[in-house]
């Protein structure tokens, strides 16, 4: 478990992923695999490491983890399940 | 869920120093010229970076401090052996370079359309993201009832305060108080102390008018006052959380 004093939030997530996605990740829901608990990605708590790690807000298991290298990223997503995403119909 | 606009991929884009203005002996607000900014809203932020001579890059996370549709305007306060805010607040010159990645975020936003009222709890510089929505608010006229409760250390730390002073006297429905944690004023009642449950009762609003709660600041602050307001009975998701550290 990381140390409780060093996280910032999911907010931060915001621009690593807009390099990948064309929609904004922090505002989609999430489930913790490991204990269920649902909330935007916005609120999990994130950890500076090699990459960006994010772990649920409830339980601290690791949700996601973001690597950027040069000219490439990985992104490892196995700790969350169904992401939920607001996208606006057309008129 | 906040029903965003498909955006598109972003990257990273050049941005020139354009001015500078002191707000306090650790802070400054900084304003970039950044071609095809595409605009901004209230509460987001964007991501700065900066590459030395040699290759080396370090970025950050910083709250946009303009109105939305605004300048890109940063206030950055210097983060003890902090790398990129000491860059920033003290050696960067107008006429310098680096690049910006944003606007970014989509949860720690305030919709001038939303008309729920608004309870904004600020500690130390996370006031930034709360003070570009106090000024979308103003530039949208908009009436929505906004309280700002601002912790901040001393009279000397605080941020924007000539133009809080003036807010509070002439934006209509816009209440302003301040926490002072180690060095109060002379003339205020309240001791110096954190922010408690007697002060988000007393300058906050009753659970039941439903407000939206913004907080934002150091991460063990944001954990207190949001721990407070839902056990004041706020839902929690109407509580919305930024932490920087």
């Amino acid at each position: 478990m990381g140390d409780q004093a060093s996280f910032v939030d999911g907010n931060e997530l915001a621009g690593a992923f807009r390099e990948l996605f064309a929609v904004d990740v922090t505002t989609a829901r999430g489930t913790c695999v490991s204990c269920g608990r649902s909330g935007e990605i916005a609120q999990t708590h994130v950890y500076h490491g090699p990459g960006l790690v994010a772990r649920c807000a409830g339980c601290e298991a690791v949700l996601v983890r973001l690597v950027r290298g040069t000219g490439r990223a990985w992104l490892d997503l196995r700790g969350v399940t169904c992401l939920e995403f607001g996208l606006p119909e057309p008129v | 869920m906040a029903r965003a606009a498909v955006l598109g991929r972003l990257t990273w884009r050049p941005a020139e120093l354009v001015s500078v203005r002191a707000e306090t002996s650790a802070a400054r607000t900084l304003t970039f010229d950044v071609p095809d900014w595409p605009g901004h809203v209230a509460g987001q932020h964007v991501d700065v970076r900066l590459t030395a001579a040699d290759g080396y890059t370090a970025q950050r996370s910083y709250s946009l401090a303009s109105a939305a549709g605004g300048p890109v305007e940063l206030t950055v306060q210097r983060v003890d052996g902090g790398e990129v805010s000491g860059y920033l607040v003290d050696e960067m010159a107008p006429g310098d370079r680096c690049e910006v990645r944003g606007p970014v975020g989509g949860y720690f936003t305030w919709d001038p359309e939303d008309p729920s009222p608004v309870l904004l709890v600020a500690g130390g510089s996370g006031l930034v993201p709360l003070m570009s929505m106090l000024r979308t608010r103003a530039e949208a006229g908009s009436r929505v009832p906004f309280r700002l409760i601002y912790s901040v250390r001393s009279p000397a730390d605080a941020l924007y305060t000539s133009e809080l002073r003036r807010r509070a006297r002439e934006d209509r429905g816009l209440d302003v108080e301040y926490a002072y944690t180690r060095v109060a004023p002379t003339g205020v009642r309240r001791p110096a102390g954190r922010i408690d449950a007697a002060l988000l009762g007393a300058a906050g609003w009753p659970a039941d008018f439903a407000p939206t709660c913004y907080v934002c600041g150091p991460t063990g602050f944001v954990e207190s006052v949001a721990d407070l307001l839902v056990g004041a009975g706020h839902a929690a998701d109407r509580v919305r959380t930024e932490r920087f550290g």
